[in-house]
Formats: structure tokens, sequence, C-alpha cells
């Protein structure tokens, strides 16, 4: 299979702290991996490194066959071809939610307004929140503010959708809402690169999970095998203090 | 007090007015009117430079800024009095050489506080938004400076009441605002400085109080608003994009 995303000897330094050792992985076109690890694991850094949210010192990295981090790459047009989703949503709360969708489709791909209001309308009723449109960030709940990011990212079709923590700042009972948008790209054959501690998610739609610590991917499984027996003892560890949570 | 007010009031709100220029409050209110309006724009772009990752813009305007910020105000009259005239080659009016002088003051000391706010806003909306692939440009125009401009309303306010103090060093240069009034009157009365110059600043004192009031309005509003909005949770780094 056609590798979508493939980092090849990726090394990131913060100053004197080495936070990702020498990353190499893939991900195929239609696939969806699912990221854990402790905080501190590198896992939010490698993330960021694939649409140079975050500069890497070492290695490289392909996005659909283009470098991602090689110099004079047009990064505003190869920033449009991936969707990221963060962990604090980041709306921008000075436009309505059917704005923050519209943005980028008129700025970036010269979409006239009549075309990119029709596609946010399109794409609020796909995460269900068709009556929101006019609505502004702080009048909406976690979960639908974490929808709508959804959407927007979504409003430049992108073929790669990341996902930085995407429920670790909802309350609990907005984390379904959120996932199950996320189960229904994932079965669409959206290509997701997810950081996520949430186990259900990663059992009913993850083809892979990869485990870091210490700024490597120290066990990569499918979900059953990995949670029914992880092999790293830091892996063991880790899901443990998740279950006891 | 009053019969000063009943006598020269008219002179004291807008000079020789309509037998000469216009010249007492209004003067300093349209003074400080066009000043801020005039330095603001300025003040933005001189903001963006500041923030700029070319060195070429960085350096020149944050020697500016700081050039500006530290000199005082008559001095930089002093250079606008007898520069501007060499520089353009024909004599100015006086309250032409008070506007340069309050325009560039007030863009040095506006562009900071334009900065800060730009600099306060959460790192995630810049990142939202060049993720989205919006160039570094259509970030600040559409993402940055809206949200921003909007948060700063009261300190630029408040900017607004320091110029229509400033104003008063017109006086120096001959420049008919409210200051220059004032002596005009004392000027004719002679013994009774004390009463004319109270009045002078009750006036700067109602006018700036007033004014204060309502940028203090402003902000507790824009705090109530922004409380309202998303919380921030640090992230594990804050590498600029």
């Amino acid at each position: 299979m056609n590798p979508m995303i493939r980092f090849n000897k990726i090394d990131k330094w913060y100053g004197n702290y080495h936070a990702l050792v020498g990353v190499t992985a893939q991900i195929a076109a239609g696939e969806v991996v699912v990221v854990c690890g402790p905080s501190g694991s590198g896992k939010s850094t490698l993330i960021r490194t694939v649409n140079r949210l975050e500069e890497i010192q070492g290695g490289t990295i392909s996005v659909d066959g283009k470098d991602v981090h090689r110099a004079g790459i047009d990064l505003n047009r190869f920033r449009s071809g991936i969707g990221f989703v963060f962990q604090n949503f980041n709306l921008f709360p000075h436009l309505s939610a059917l704005d923050n969708i519209m943005l980028a489709p008129m700025k970036v791909s010269g979409k006239s307004a009549t075309d990119a209001h029709k596609l946010a309308m399109a794409l609020l009723d796909r995460v269900g929140l068709a009556g929101k449109a006019n609505a502004y960030p702080q009048q909406l709940s976690g979960g639908q503010q974490q929808r709508v990011a959804i959407a927007r990212a979504l409003a430049m079709e992108p073929p790669v959708m990341l996902f930085d923590e995407p429920t670790s700042a909802l309350d609990p009972e907005m984390i379904g809402e959120v996932l199950q948008v996320m189960k229904t790209l994932a079965r669409d054959g959206m290509t997701m690169m997810c950081v996520t501690h949430e186990m259900g998610f990663a059992r009913e739609v993850a083809h892979r999970v990869w485990f870091m610590d210490r700024g490597k991917i120290i066990e990569e499984a499918h979900p059953e095998t990995f949670f029914a027996s992880p092999q790293h003892p830091r892996a063991k560890a880790f899901l443990s203090d998740l279950r006891t949570h | 007090m009053l019969d000063i007010l009943k006598t020269y009031g008219t002179l004291l709100l807008v000079g020789s007015y309509p037998n000469g220029p216009i010249g007492g409050l209004v003067l300093t209110l349209v003074l400080a009117v066009l000043g801020v309006s005039l330095a603001f724009p300025l003040s933005v772009g001189l903001a963006l430079c500041r923030i700029s990752p070319y060195t070429a813009l960085r350096v020149p305007s944050t020697v500016i800024v700081y050039c500006v910020r530290g000199v005082p105000l008559i001095m930089l009259v002093f250079w606008s009095y007898f520069m501007v005239p060499v520089l353009i080659g024909r004599p100015v009016s006086a309250f032409t050489t008070l506007l340069v002088t309050l325009v560039i003051y007030q863009a040095a000391y506006m562009s900071e506080i334009v900065r800060a706010g730009i600099e306060a806003l959460p790192l995630g909306q810049v990142e939202a938004a060049r993720s989205l692939g919006l160039s570094y440009s259509q970030t600040m125009r559409d993402v940055v400076l809206p949200q921003s401009l909007f948060n700063m309303l009261p300190s630029l306010l408040s900017q607004f009441v320091s110029t229509i103090k400033e104003t008063s060093i017109g006086y120096v240069i001959s420049v008919q605002e409210l200051t220059f009034s004032a002596s005009q009157v004392n000027a004719s009365l002679l013994v009774r400085p004390f009463e004319v110059y109270l009045i002078l600043s009750l006036t700067y004192f109602i006018v700036c109080l007033s004014l204060t009031q309502a940028a203090h309005f402003l902000e507790r509003r824009l705090v109530a608003r922004r409380s309202t909005s998303h919380h921030t949770v640090p992230h594990e780094s804050y590498d600029p994009v």
C-alpha cells in the first residue's frame, strides 16, 4: 500500500531535550492510527511535525509523497491539504460557526461566498450542528465547538486528518459526540492520525496503535492486541494507570 | 469664576471663531481626534513590523519606537517645528506642526499597545489559521487583528485621553487650543490667574474623566465577554509557527 504519511528517522530537539528520537513509521492511505503514551512522550510533538507546526532537526516526513520539511515548499498550500484538530478547538471567537468554516475555502481556495456557504452548511450538517450555523464559539459547548472545528478542518477537503488530543479538554459527557463524528470519518475511509487515550475509539476504528515513550514509538500493534496484551513494560504500566483512573 | 465663564466662555470653547480661526476646547478635541485617528493605522503598521520575522522591518521599527518613547514630547515638538519646514521646503502652520508631532508620538506609544494586544492572543489562533493554509498576512488580517484590536479598544480610548492632555503642549508654538485660550484670558484679566487656571484644569478634568470612565466601562464589558469564551490549556510547546 501507498504510505500517506511517512516518518523517516525524525529527530527533534528542544534545546538540549531530545523530544523525538529517530522516529520511523508510516501510515497508509485510508488507515486510522491512534497514538498514545504518557505526557511528555512526544506524541503531540510528533503529530505537529506533520503539518510543520513544529520544525524537525533530522530525518524526513512525507505526506502523499511530498517532503514536508523541504525548504521552498509551498507551505500554505500544503497545509491546506491536511486537516488539523486541536485539543483546545482554537475556533476563531470573532467569527460565527459558519464563518469559521467558510474562512479557508474563501481565502485559500478562492471559493465564492455562495459555494463556501453551501459547503459549510453541508459540513455543519455532517457534524450534526446545522442549527448552530450562526452561533459564536463562546455560545457553544465544548463538544459542539470541537465538532465545528472538525468541520472547519474538513472544509479544505483534505485527504488526511490529524487529531491532537481532540477530547482531552472536554467534559466527559461531551466526549461521545466528538468521537462519534470521528468514527464516521474513519468509516468513510479518511486517513487519520489521532493522539488520544480513548481506548474505546481505538478498539472500534483504529487499524493500529502506536505507543510512544521518551520520544520513540516503542510498541506498534493492532488495538485488540495492544490493549489485551501489551508487550513493553512501560506500555503495561501506562495501560494499567489509564484503567485505574 | 462664573463671570469669567460668562465673558470668556466662547473663547475657551471655540477660540476667536467665527471671527478668526477655530480654537479653544474644540480645537483641542479636533487635534486629539485627528492625532489618534492618523496615528492608529501607523501604529498597527509599526506593531506588525516590530513582531515581523524580517530583521529589515523589525530593527528600524524598534529603533523608531524606542527613540520616540525615549524623548519628551516637547523635544519632538521642537524637532518638527524646525525640521518639517526644512524637509518639505516651505513653512507649515503651528497646527500642522503639532499634529505631525502628536501623530508620531502616539503612533510609537500605540504601537506598543497593539503589539501587546497581538501577543496576548493565544498562540492556538495563529496555529489554527496557518493549519488551514492561510498565509501570514491573511492570518494577521482575518484572524489576529480583528480580535486583538477589539480587545484593545479600552487601551486605545485611554490613549485618546492622554492625547487630549498632550495637545496642551501646542501652547509653546502658539496653537490656539484650550490652554492657549486660557492664557489669553489670563492675560486680559491679569489679576485672576487662579480662577482662570482652575477653569482650565476643570475643563480638562471633566472631559478626561468622562472618557476614562467610558474606557473602564468598555473594559468591564470586554472582560465579561472574554470570560465566557473558551479557556486556554497550556500546550507542550510554545514554538511560534
